[in-house]
């Protein structure tokens, strides 16, 4: 499931050692250089320069699952741009179009991995902890961290839910788009009651512990930078700022996919 | 019949649920699958209907493989109940819960609202046709669940853990209508960690540890036997346990039910009061 992509996984490597808020921002510093080129090269680049990242933070196999999850999305919007470039450029496949479909599949999945790491390397605790010092109220920290938390408890329930009701007769792929619709309404009402159920319980849970007892709380953990983590802000900040030059100043060689004919 | 054959299972996340585990269950039998927690027992009943295929080896329902049948196709004959009835109930009314299955296997009016009535007053819910199953009881919801599986009347009966969450009587009612079912010619299959229960009924035991069968056999004997239960992390109940402690005094230590136990204990406070 492409979803265990995304769930952290605990253990002691450099990248998890990170500030969550220093990673955050180089998440974000990928993302923008991402949007910022949409020539080939740089962008597989960008793609290559996280695998040795995916490495150092022993998450391989739970990041390729989540590039395999995404590989589905990423053949549809290859297509569509091929479909584009057709039709703009006078019913003909040109070697510019082909091109440009594969840069924007590849900066989609460039996008995908840059998230996926950073999900798969932060604890959503350290999620939480870092909203907190952007001084977000507590609650909602909370709420946050508790959603991330959850998702990967919600996507077991619904396939338990599945499960349930194909072993109840339910065929989900048989029928009408219309009919298939509405045959995940037994799937989805399950799981909907089953979350606010939850949400309920667990609420009662928290405050039976004090929750928002007090409104300044104290933390067992505290988010501190230490100066390796200055260095690792800084160098990205140098590499986003690089970019951002090589964009403007600098000719980026054109690489073309010539036409298989 | 069910016959499982070499039968592993892996899960996409990596973990070897079962590995190497045959198994057969003839109609008409009443089986208990017992063992830790994690040692495949789920797993194994999601094989059963054909929600989860063999990563290797075969299971065949009546003879037929179960990777060429679809899930709805098996089910019809091996009706599957689940651990949790939240899983499950999404009808506005109880009666168009149990109702549901039956819609979807394609049965007419007529029947379908004589097996909702049947299997409602079978599990003594008739009075609560009309309400909705989200305000029930946990004890009552799961009930529902296996109202809605019973209604369409499968030949094989799969349990997964159905004394959870069942007051003293409730669970006394469960049993008659295990017994009563599996009477009526039904394979009764439960997984179960209550070890009471299971004394109770006497079923065929098959003992289960890190994806294996590790004994099966009469309930008498299996727990019984100190080491073999020790191994599946289950305790043995009661009465066995008691009986153990009393080896020195009695000749006939491997007791399982209450009524053997009682005339054996007389005889003994008998014999000692004639001594005396």
């Amino acid at each position: 499931m492409a979803l265990e992509g995304l769930k952290f996984k605990q253990i002691y490597s450099p990248i998890h050692k990170i500030d969550p808020r220093v990673k955050f921002v180089i998440s974000c510093i990928i993302f923008s250089v991402t949007l910022l080129y949409i020539e080939l090269i740089p962008l597989i680049l960008l793609f290559t320069i996280q695998v040795p990242l995916v490495y150092l933070a022993h998450v391989f196999k739970e990041w390729s699952r989540s590039i395999k999850g995404s590989l589905y999305l990423t053949i549809m919007i290859f297509f569509l741009n091929l479909i584009f470039g057709y039709f703009s450029s006078g019913y003909q496949i040109t070697s510019n179009a082909i091109t440009y479909a594969i840069a924007t599949s590849v900066r989609f999945l460039t996008l995908v991995s840059s998230f996926s790491i950073f999900f798969l390397t932060t604890s959503p605790d350290d999620l939480g902890l870092a909203l907190q010092r952007a001084r977000l109220p507590y609650a909602f920290c909370f709420a946050f961290t508790t959603a991330v938390r959850f998702v990967p408890v919600l996507a077991d329930e619904a396939q338990n839910i599945i499960d349930a009701q194909r072993s109840r007769g339910l065929e989900l792929d048989r029928g009408s788009f219309l009919s298939r619709v509405r045959k995940y309404i037994p799937i989805l009402i399950p799981l909907i009651v089953g979350a606010i159920r939850r949400s309920l319980e667990m609420a009662e849970a928290m405050e039976s512990r004090a929750f928002g007892a007090k409104d300044v709380r104290t933390n067992l953990y505290e988010l501190e930078m230490s100066g390796r983590d200055w260095m690792v802000l800084i160098i990205s900040l140098f590499a986003l700022l690089f970019s951002v030059y090589i964009r403007y100043y600098v000719t980026i060689p054109s690489f073309e996919i010539p036409i298989p004919i | 019949m069910i016959d499982v054959k070499d039968l592993y299972f892996k899960y996409p996340s990596g973990i070897e649920a079962l590995r190497g585990l045959n198994l057969r269950i003839d109609d008409g039998e009443f089986v208990a699958i017992m063992g830790e927690n994690g040692a495949g027992k789920t797993t194994l009943i999601k094989h059963l209907n054909g929600i989860f295929k063999p990563s290797k080896g075969d299971i065949y329902i009546d003879d037929v493989d179960t990777r060429d049948s679809t899930i709805a196709e098996i089910s019809k004959k091996v009706g599957l109940v689940f651990q949790n009835p939240d899983h499950q109930l999404f009808s506005e009314t109880v009666e168009e819960e149990v109702a549901f299955a039956l819609k979807n296997f394609g049965y007419s009016e007529e029947v379908i609202d004589m097996r909702v009535t049947w299997a409602l007053n079978l599990l003594n819910l008739e009075s609560h046709r009309n309400e909705s199953p989200f305000i029930l009881s946990g004890g009552e919801r799961k009930r529902v669940a296996l109202a809605a599986i019973l209604a369409w009347n499968p030949k094989v009966i799969v349990l997964d853990e159905p004394t959870i969450g069942q007051d003293y009587e409730q669970k006394e009612r469960l049993r008659q209508l295990i017994i009563q079912l599996n009477s009526q010619g039904r394979t009764v299959i439960m997984v179960t960690h209550d070890v009471e229960f299971v004394a109770d009924c006497e079923p065929r035991v098959v003992l289960m540890s890190k994806g294996k069968v590790i004994a099966d056999g009469p309930a008498l004997e299996i727990l019984t036997d100190f080491e073999i239960t020790n191994r599946a992390s289950i305790l043995v109940p009661q009465i066995p346990s008691l009986m153990d402690h009393l080896k020195d005094v009695c000749a006939i230590h491997k007791i399982l039910n209450y009524h053997d136990a009682k005339n054996v204990l007389l005889e003994i406070a008998r014999v000692g009061q004639r001594k005396s």
